[in-house]
């Protein structure tokens, strides 16, 4: 067991200082951020063209595409299937370039609590 | 009883001895808080998975949606693409953050930067209120569902119903912590997706699965042709109903990620990518289940006769999918449908457990650590002080909705879920995420945030049409508000606060951190931010 929280706000430790200045962390960071931000962009903007073509382009959702399946209901079914894309890509792209630095740099985290 | 009553009640009774013989179960190896508040971190990513699946697939889901697509066609539809859409927020920004840098509770993430006792009694506060919000419109639905599943109308068995489910959850939390309830979550989710897969295949098969001749089938069946399998039926009315769902649905999107009762299911696995593994897991659930409900609400509609559609039409929609269960089973009167009908009420049954059990253990988690502890206690209870009030605490939350939810059955009270997104949504995601990423975020942010976005959500909707102002229904007579219906105190036109609340928290934290200064926030930045990536320092499973 840890510390209790209630220490924790008052405690600081320098190590993370450390880590935080490593060129690793930065590209961490980056990393993070140059996937997540563009895909909640992407994935919001999607679902609200989604939602306003529902309510307001409602001739255009009607149209027939084969027998009784229409826009909408491939539009919707995108919907799922964009999310699991997503969800599949970020779970790779954790893998292959996030995880190996955040491994690295935990790893040196335990080996100064251990000196 | 008939014979598919007393199938249905053998079949609720063994869901019943099932869940209370896994809590009493699991409750054997857990000892410390960190097996009470979080199932000692020790499941697996798939294991956590379904139990996000069994926290989140609520009954408003299952028979919610079914039944809201069985009668107003595409529009039910619409709902559940927000609900699955969601959880890329959850997965992309949210779920392995938290996992790294908190322990027990939505506040701890906040209070590694922040000043503890505001802080924690905002978070506290606004997690309390979300839950009972969504317990209260669970435990009402409980008591409406078994009355209905069991073919009854007495007033004294839904109370009956209301009460034992709410000792039931009692029993889960206080007795199973977070390994029996996470458990009982977990065979809830195989029962559901199980039963509802057996439902869809035996639908399918009855079109040669072309899914086009069941909608064909269910537009024509619904009286209402080709506009039933089109947007618009139940919300494109008017520009004020269209602008009212996409209140809901940003509600909806940006909610799931700030529900406390989720949030605290990330804590439940040893590491961040076992988080992770799990909101993949949860998402090829929940994705898998919307698209059930899809085929079961159109097939309601294609395959349920006359009476029967018009009995789903008075349940409000809920019967959808247990009726559609009957006929697909061989109809009414064989012992297919009975069966199948009795199954799947069951499965109803177990899903509204598992939803119960998951929040009242959030709310009293959270009083016993963040207010009890932190804030009554300066941080200085024993582990075993604390969770015995963490006990208490879901003791008296379970007995309050109890009480609550018996006078609210009178009341429609439907709204309270979509409430809870919306508060979840304006109140929490804003501080959530702020936190994350804004270095210059300080406590007076968090406050403002959470109290505003919490206020505004909840203010407007007392305003709004669904409190007062809808007069009486004409046809029916009922009236359509909360208040007696000659009172009329409503200025906001939405039935859904998001549109106005959910950028107003964001504001209000933003414009909170602008005008003050807390270096101390900023300086433990650092540290919250190498904890949130790498998981350095992150909290341990336990080791048994």
């Amino acid at each position: 067991m840890t510390q209790d929280a209630h220490d924790q706000a008052a405690r600081h430790d320098p190590v993370y200082d450390e880590l935080s200045a490593r060129p690793e962390f930065a590209e961490l960071r980056s990393r993070y951020r140059r996937f997540v931000i563009p895909a909640t962009a992407a994935f919001l903007a999607w679902y609200a063209l989604y939602v306003l073509m529902s309510m307001f382009a409602h001739d255009f959702m009607s149209t027939k595409v084969a027998g009784n399946i229409n826009v909408a209901l491939v539009f919707g079914l995108l919907q799922f299937a964009t999310t699991f894309l997503i969800a599949w890509l970020y779970s790779r792209y954790s893998n292959t370039n996030l995880d190996p630095l955040a491994k690295q740099l935990s790893d040196d985290y335990y080996e100064s609590r251990e000196r | 009883m008939e014979g598919h009553q007393i199938l249905t009640t053998a079949l609720f009774l063994s869901v019943v001895a099932l869940t209370v013989g896994i809590t009493i179960w699991a409750s054997r190896n857990s000892s410390g808080a960190a097996d009470h508040y979080a199932g000692g971190r020790g499941f697996s990513g798939f294991q956590n998975g379904l139990a996000i699946g069994g926290d989140y697939m609520s009954a408003a889901s299952f028979l919610g949606i079914s039944g809201a697509i069985a009668l107003s066609g595409y529009d039910g539809f619409l709902y559940s693409i927000g609900f699955l859409v969601a959880w890329l927020v959850a997965l992309l920004l949210v779920a392995e953050v938290l996992r790294n840098s908190g322990r027990y509770t939505m506040a701890d993430q906040l209070a590694y930067r922040m000043k503890q006792k505001p802080v924690r009694t905002a978070a506290a506060t606004s997690t309390v209120v979300v839950s009972i919000f969504y317990l209260l419109a669970q435990m009402v639905g409980a008591g409406a569902l078994v009355a209905l599943l069991l073919g009854v109308t007495s007033e004294g068995i839904k109370n009956l119903t209301i009460f034992f489910v709410g000792a039931l959850m009692i029993f889960y939390v206080t007795v199973g912590g977070m390994k029996g309830t996470t458990w009982v979550q977990i065979v809830k989710a195989v029962l559901l997706m199980a039963g509802s897969a057996l439902i869809v295949v035996l639908v399918l098969a009855k079109f040669g699965f072309n899914l086009s001749e069941l909608l064909g089938t269910a537009a024509q069946n619904s009286g209402k042709g080709g506009a039933f399998l089109e947007p618009g039926l139940k919300y494109g009315v008017s520009t004020t109903s269209k602008i009212d769902f996409i209140s809901l649905g940003i509600a909806l999107v940006l909610g799931t990620a700030g529900l406390p009762h989720i949030l605290i299911r990330f804590y439940t696995t040893p590491t961040s990518k076992d988080a992770r593994k799990s909101v993949l897991w949860a998402i090829g659930l929940i994705g898998a289940f919307y698209l059930f409900t899809l085929v079961l609400g159109f097939g309601a509609a294609a395959l349920l006769d006359k009476d029967s559609y018009a009995e789903v039409a008075a349940s409000g929609g809920n019967l959808a999918s247990p009726l559609l269960a009957e006929a697909v089973g061989g109809g009414p009167g064989s012992t297919g449908g009975a069966v199948l009908l009795a199954l799947i009420a069951a499965v109803a049954f177990a899903t509204i457990l598992a939803v119960v059990a998951g929040l009242t253990l959030t709310s009293s988690v959270s009083v016993a650590h963040d207010l009890y502890n932190s804030v009554f206690k300066d941080g200085k209870a024993s582990e075993a002080e604390e969770i015995r009030v963490s006990r208490i605490a879901a003791g008296v939350i379970g007995l309050v909705a109890i009480l609550l939810a018996i006078p609210a059955q009178k009341l429609n009270i439907a709204f309270l879920v979509a409430l809870a997104f919306a508060v979840a949504a304006s109140a929490n995601l804003p501080a959530i995420i702020y936190n994350m990423f804004w270095r210059r975020f300080n406590t007076r942010g968090a406050l403002w945030s959470i109290y505003g976005g919490l206020i505004s959500a909840v203010g407007l909707v007392i305003f709004s049409p669904i409190v007062s102002g809808k007069g009486i229904d004409p046809a029916t007579g009922k009236n359509l508000s909360l208040l007696p219906a000659d009172i009329d105190i409503s200025w906001f036109p939405l039935e859904n606060p998001g549109i106005v609340s959910i950028p107003l928290g964001f504001l209000l934290g933003y414009l909170g951190t602008i005008s003050s200064k807390e270096p101390s926030a900023e300086e433990r930045y650092t540290e919250l931010e190498v904890r949130a990536l790498t998981g350095a320092g992150a909290e341990q499973a336990v080791q048994h």
